[in-house]
């Protein structure tokens, strides 16, 4: 596991994240696995992001600040959970997404998704934010306290070159 | 008997727990006839009654039962592996499975065809999964609530339904009182 992938995990724990559902993905799979592997992190894979996106509105109303994690392919599937229960009932989710088809991509299908990704976010009036370069990580613990603050989705897209191809 | 029945015979089991109820007909119909901040009414979001309330009991310690209609789990089916496999001892899974899409006017769902909701659970390693009629519902929750075991309840009745209004109430509302009366339970 890499320092970037114990860094974004430690930034969680101290944003006192306790629930956290994944979809695999290669580019996050370090992250998935300090997840999996970290002690004060409830780890519920979910196998499809819009019943992720359930278990993390019950899992904050219960109490336990969550956040999930996937790949932009997932805007497509997320559209109306994102909408008519994180955004109607004023949720807060974190989403910390693997932005496949930019820069470095080897799969043409994943850039199709790619071109609708931030159109589909600016749609949904949900904040951005893109990591490119390495020190981007370093705003992250920013994003989550903004996110806990203003009850909102909020995406963290983060592309090849930030994860230095894979 | 049909779902707005067994919801009311159900009234006097469940009141006092912490529900997640499924979007259309059932909530408004729970709304109607028993509406309280242990309630919480999806407005939308057709198929996630399940991951919610599986959400809320794993995070917490307050006994938490989902209802669920056999047409919104066939829409959200990936539930039942993560349901099996997440084992949550205060979490019961009521579907009431009349073989129809209620709130959008009776269509038939595969469930009440050659499709077994109570086998499908079963399959996805789901343990304590019990199939019942409509008149036994209530015995059936009883039982499952004072077993302390994660329970799948598949309860069987008649398609149809009454008239009941919207439900008003804010979502942010809804989900506010929900959440204080949760954690003053726990506190």
């Amino acid at each position: 596991m890499s320092e970037i992938d114990k860094k974004i995990v430690n930034d969680f724990v101290n944003n006192k994240i306790e629930f956290v559902t994944t979809v695999p993905c290669k580019q996050l799979a370090g992250v998935i696995d300090e997840i999996d592997s970290n002690d004060s992190i409830y780890h519920i894979p979910s196998n499809k992001e819009d019943e992720g996106i359930g278990l993390c509105a019950g899992a904050f109303m219960g109490g336990k600040r969550s956040a999930i994690i996937m790949q932009n392919t997932a805007i497509g599937v997320t559209v109306n959970t994102l909408v008519t229960l994180t955004q109607f009932y004023r949720l807060p989710l974190p989403m910390l997404i693997s932005y496949r088809g930019e820069l470095g991509e080897p799969v043409a299908c994943q850039v199709e998704m790619a071109v609708h990704t931030k159109a589909l976010l600016a749609q949904l009036h949900i904040p951005t934010y893109h990591f490119h370069n390495e020190d981007d990580v370093n705003e992250l613990d920013a994003i989550l306290k903004h996110t806990f603050m203003c009850n909102k989705p909020v995406a963290i897209l983060t592309d090849a070159t930030f994860w230095k191809g894979y | 008997m049909i779902r707005s029945e067994v919801l009311k015979n159900l009234i006097p089991v469940i009141s006092d727990h912490f529900v997640v109820c499924n979007i259309g007909l059932p909530s408004q119909e729970l709304h109607l006839m028993d509406d309280q901040p242990t309630n919480f009414y999806m407005l939308g979001t057709m198929g996630l009654s399940s991951s919610i309330g599986l959400g809320v009991a794993l995070a917490q310690k307050q006994k938490v039962i989902s209802i669920d209609g056999d047409g919104s789990v066939l829409t959200n089916f990936g539930t039942l592996p993560t349901i099996a496999n997440n084992v949550a001892d205060n979490f019961i899974l009521l579907i009431i499975d009349n073989g129809s899409y209620g709130s959008t006017g009776d269509q038939p769902t595969y469930a009440g065809m050659k499709t077994s909701l109570t086998n499908v659970a079963r399959a996805c390693g789901c343990e304590n999964v019990i199939e019942c009629d409509a008149e036994d519902a209530v015995s059936t929750m009883q039982v499952a609530l004072d077993s302390n075991k994660m329970t799948i309840i598949v309860c069987k009745c008649e398609s149809g339904n009454i008239k009941v209004p919207v439900i008003e109430m804010d979502p942010v509302v809804i989900r506010d009182r929900f959440m204080r009366e949760l954690e003053s339970r726990n506190a």
